[in-house]
């Protein structure tokens, strides 16, 4: 059982060093030894290391999925208009229908795909002799019945090794049909976790997509929002202050999301990230090729958002566009203090943790640090180290076998698009102090003693219960009620339990209101039943001969 | 409309599956790895095909489902995932100390061709596997079959290991039970009982997926067959396989292995279906059917007199397992109502010839089709062509039930949106009129939803 418990913040942390030594203690010596690197003590001022996208070990219960879920599942799914066939057993077509709660709005009339599975449920011959055969069939057949705008085609782990073109069937199928057709090679086995799938997907959205329709789009100013999936209908609550502020949102990747979007991105006049593991690739590869700069900016939390629209308003020098970002703030922020002071109560104080995919572990902080709650423990699914450190340490990063498979594109200058006062109106703001291309990750904002675990694995959350007895956990699914029948609440960070918005000012009020909720229900203080704590002489009583 | 892409006239498809009624072979093997006492399921392949399995079986029992994979990278696709197999299970007995490992495959394991066998046998060589430890394992390729041949394929995997016949048989027999919900498990359990029957059932996932919330958490929780119920099976006197797709194999297996006769019987659900359970455990124990489970009978012949008028000639669509779907049909008809679209991924000759045995004479206008094609997409077409009062089937099927307003009855995998499987069962008689009372309910809210003022009923 656990040897200390806190259940309130204090000013300092306390010192995991003792928790970290009994979950090692519990791992055989190779198993110790790699995980030591992924659990960090984290110091601010030290600027720890934390080993980070590297491989599960064998046999480790982990929260991670695969290369295919992290492309077809994260990235592409959220586009309403594409024909997203999964080439494979019908397995993974299957597990990614529906499951990932990203809204969107075609319109009554639009094109929506989103509520079909597509799948070429390849059978044993296929694996045998092939299935570039029916999988290009199946695209035809799709293009029968539903004639889209574009198809894409998603491999599942047989078909690498089965040695399917996948490509060579988009190339064909797009010269045979006329509309744009592109395959993923983005088996289940490449890469550690579904990061590897994010990379895939946004080089294939790049080259084949990003860049085929160069309208100009109306308004004074035009912006992408990178990764931001609308779960829960946070893409909606943001597109409301870009309306407001005059901004033409042309793109968002990928949530309420259009591939017509998509293909006039690159006429924008900024890229703002989001999520950071995700979709850094899209925003990078597009500044080199387009000239268009990214900041990252963060709309989970009420003072996250305010940061980042002034820095938007401050980007487009626009003394109207920042009265308006005021404006805004002043005015929703009224709601916000309103709600703040009704769950403080129940909230402050209180610890939180979250372990989950590669930004929200980080940006959801802000949302607990507003409500008073302390969070204690943090760390990602599948991100990467300059998630957790920040960017700096891009260039120290080991390319190892795992990830010197996924690829990297090699991007040039499109000199007939390239936005040289894009570049030139950057390099001004940076003279000003301004910063682009920038995250500083989840450990800078960490207090002192903050125990850092990437890729946690089951045993590790076990035993961080025991220690820290949080008022609050933060995972997904399969983390949800493993760690609520210890009597912690979890909130899913993936799914929002079915809840949300949460971004923006009006999405903070509700994830306020939710953990507050939570972390005062009723049930979890009639956890035991009243009769556990009566005495043993009730017990001989019933055992009496009658 | 959700499906708003869905025409009415169809093409003929020979390529394209669009909403499967189906799903993998690995998953049915995690699900009845679970019903046995003190198991991790393990999955040898990708880590996706786990998390994925987990989630799905997660979101349908709203409970822990916990198991672990060999976690492939490209290089363990290259050159075979023995060296992740054998450190997986060093790590999952040192760290997570299960009783039983239950190795199934996944279509990328199986398409490099690793051999599960030689793999264990390696590893019990090593001295990986501790005393009294145990590793058993199922093939289950994911372009075979689907989600309920990779169950049976586990239970196949579980007899080839466990069950022992030595001399003496008992007057136990053995329910092997198919693909179904806890709560279906125990009731079969307490008919059983009920009847005098001794019974050993496998898998038994009661207590495993809807267990108790009191603080503490158990990685493995009480339900479950045990190891030693598992060697006993081998001399029970006679074992009934509960569901002809999930179990039939495992039946066989175990007469070959250990002499243990077998007969074959559908899932319980309805009436004539748990008739034949009944009559099935009472030859196979060689007891007489007491009266309590007559009155129990009783009771659901009742309520279907009462209720007939609700029910007669309603039309349903339908859409899951062969197991569950054949019994389920039949007592549709048993209700006079219309079982007209029936389809299930899941390959089988037999169920056509079921499904034109149950349908020939009373609803010759059913369409019905298994397998490879057989997608809730061709299902919705021909509800678009002639419409339906009912759909019955998992959760996907609430897409259909909006964008065309029919009643809509969850039943089958996944649930992913309503409790209440995990609990009540919708097997035996207390079962079908559970059914019953859930068909009613939906064709009675309508009613009361849209009967014009002048007609809106007080009593019904």
């Amino acid at each position: 059982m656990a040897k200390k418990t806190t259940k309130t913040s204090s000013p300092v942390l306390p010192d995991p060093t003792e928790i970290i030594e009994e979950i090692l203690a519990k791992y055989p010596n190779k198993v110790a030894k790699k995980r030591s690197k992924s659990i960090v003590i984290n110091d601010p001022e030290e600027k720890s290391e934390v080993q980070a996208n590297v491989r599960t070990i064998p046999g480790i219960i982990t929260q991670r999925g695969c290369c295919y879920a992290g492309c077809k599942g994260v990235v592409l799914g959220p586009t309403r208009d594409i024909v997203n066939i999964t080439h494979g057993p019908i397995g993974c077509g299957f597990y990614s229908w529906l499951t990932r709660r990203n809204q969107t709005d075609p319109g009554p009339e639009g094109e929506n795909y989103m509520p079909y599975c597509f799948s070429t449920d390849m059978q044993d011959s296929n694996i045998v002799f092939g299935g570039e055969k029916k999988l290009a069939q199946a695209i035809r057949e799709a293009y029968q019945i539903f004639n889209p705008h574009a198809i894409a085609i998603f491999s599942t782990c047989p078909i690498g090794l089965i040695g399917d073109d996948v490509h060579s069937v988009a190339k064909e199928m797009k010269a045979e049909l006329g509309i744009n057709v592109f395959g993923f090679s983005c088996e289940g086995y490449k890469g550690v976790s579904q990061s590897a799938g994010h990379h895939i997907a946004n080089n294939k959205i790049f080259s084949n997509v990003v860049g085929l329709d160069d309208t100009i789009r109306d308004g004074k100013y035009r912006v992408n929002l990178l990764g931001e999936y609308n779960i829960g209908g946070d893409a909606f609550v943001l597109e409301k202050y870009f309306e407001e502020l005059g901004i033409n949102l042309v793109a968002t990747y990928s949530g309420n999301s259009s591939i017509h979007d998509f293909e006039n991105s690159h006429t924008v006049d900024l890229n703002m990230v989001m999520c950071h593991r995700s979709i850094n690739y899209i925003a990078e590869m597009m500044e080199i090729k387009y000239g268009v700069p990214w900041f990252k900016v963060n709309f989970i939390g009420a003072e996250a958002t305010a940061k980042s629209l002034r820095k938007i308003a401050e980007y487009f020098e626009d003394e109207e566009m920042k009265a308006k970002v005021e404006e805004i703030i002043a005015r929703e922020m009224l709601e916000v203090e309103k709600a703040l002071k009704e769950v403080k109560p129940k909230t402050e104080g209180k610890l939180a943790m979250m372990f989950v995919g590669g930004s929200r572990a980080h940006h959801y902080q802000e949302l607990f640090t507003e409500m008073g709650m302390e969070t204690v423990s943090a760390g990602y699914e599948f991100a990467h180290r300059d998630d957790y450190e920040g960017r700096h340490v891009l260039p120290n990063l080991k390319v190892d076998a795992d990830s010197r498979n996924i690829e990297e594109l090699d991007v040039q200058k499109d000199e007939a698009k390239y936005r040289q006062e894009l570049a030139d109106k950057k390099a001004g703001l940076v003279e000003k102090g301004y910063t682009f291309s920038d995250y500083d990750g989840m450990m800078p904002e960490m207090k002192k003693n903050a125990l850092v675990i990437d890729d946690i694995s089951h045993w590790e959350a076990e035993k961080i219960i025991e220690f820290y007895k949080p008022a609050i956990f933060c995972a997904g699914i399969k983390e949800k009620y493993v760690i609520q029948k210890y009597g912690v609440p979890l909130k899913q960070l993936h799914s929002y339990d079915y809840g949300g918005p949460y971004a923006g000012f009006k999405g903070a009020i509700n994830f306020y209101n939710e953990i507050s909720r939570m972390v005062s229900a009723t049930i979890w203080s009639k956890l035991k039943a009243p009769w556990k704590n009566e005495p043993v002489l009730v017990g001989k009583f019933a055992d009496a001969p009658y | 409309m959700l499906l708003r892409h869905t025409p009415k006239d169809s093409i003929e498809r020979k390529a394209l599956t669009i909403n499967p009624a189906k799903t993998c072979q690995p998953i049915g093997a995690m699900y009845a790895a679970l019903g046995i006492h003190g198991c991790l399921p393990h999955s040898h392949g990708s880590q996706g095909c786990c998390s994925y399995h987990r989630s799905t079986l997660t979101r349908h029992y709203k409970e822990p489902i916990m198991a672990a994979t060999s976690s492939f990278t490209e290089g363990a696709s290259v050159f075979g995932g023995q060296a992740n197999l054998l450190q997986a299970i060093t790590n999952i007995f040192e760290i997570y100390e299960p009783e039983i490992i239950a190795i199934h495959s996944t279509c990328l394991s199986e398409t490099i061709g690793d051999d599960l066998n030689q793999i264990i046998q390696k590893a019990s060589d090593d001295g990986k596997i501790p005393l009294g430890k145990h590793v058993i394992y199922a093939n289950t390729p994911s372009y075979v079959g689907s989600h309920v041949t990779g169950y049976a394929n586990m239970l196949k995997g579980i007899i080839r290991y466990f069950p022992e016949a030595t001399e003496k048989k008992t007057d136990f027999i053995n329910l092997i039970s198919g693909w179904v919900e806890p709560s279906d498990m125990k009731e079969m359990k307490r008919l059983a009982k009920m009847m005098g029957a001794k019974t050993i059932m496998f898998p038994d996932t009661s207590d495993v997926v809807e267990t108790s919330l009191d603080g503490d958490y158990k990685m493995y929780p009480k339900g479950g067959t045990t190891i030693s119920e598992l060697i006993a099976s081998g001399n029970s006197k006679k074992s009934i396989g509960i569901g002809t797709w999930a179990t039939k194999e495992a039946a066989i297996a175990l007469e070959n292995k250990c002499k243990v006769p077998f007969a074959l019987t559908d899932v319980p659900i309805g009436l004539q279906a748990t008739d034949r359970f009944i009559q099935a455990v009472a030859k196979a124990a060689e007891i007489s059917i007491p009266d309590s489970i007559t009155n129990e009978r009783g009771k659901l012949v009742d309520v279907i007199a009462d209720m007939h008028q609700y029910l007669y000639g309603k039309r349903v669509a339908l859409w899951g397992d062969p197991d569950q779907l054949i019994p389920l049909v039949e007592f549709l008809v048993d209700l006079d109502m219309k079982p007209v679209y029936i389809v299930t991924g899941t390959p089988g000759k037999l169920f056509e010839q079921k499904m034109k045995e149950i349908l020939s004479e009373k609803v010759p206008e059913a369409k019905y089709k298994a397998g490879e094609g057989a997608d809730m997409f061709m299902m919705h077409q021909w509800i678009k062509n002639e419409p339906v009062d009912l759909l019955i089937g998992n959760t996907y099927g609430k897409y259909i039930s909006r964008d065309e307003n029919i009643p809509f009855l969850r039943m089958g995998f996944p649930i992913l949106d309503r409790i209440g499987h995990s609990y009540f069962p919708t097997v035996g008689y207390m079962g079908g009129l559970r059914i019953l009372e859930k068909i009613l309910g939906l064709f009675m809210d309508k009613q009361d939803a849209e009967s014009p003022e002048t007609s809106f009923e007080l009593v019904m």
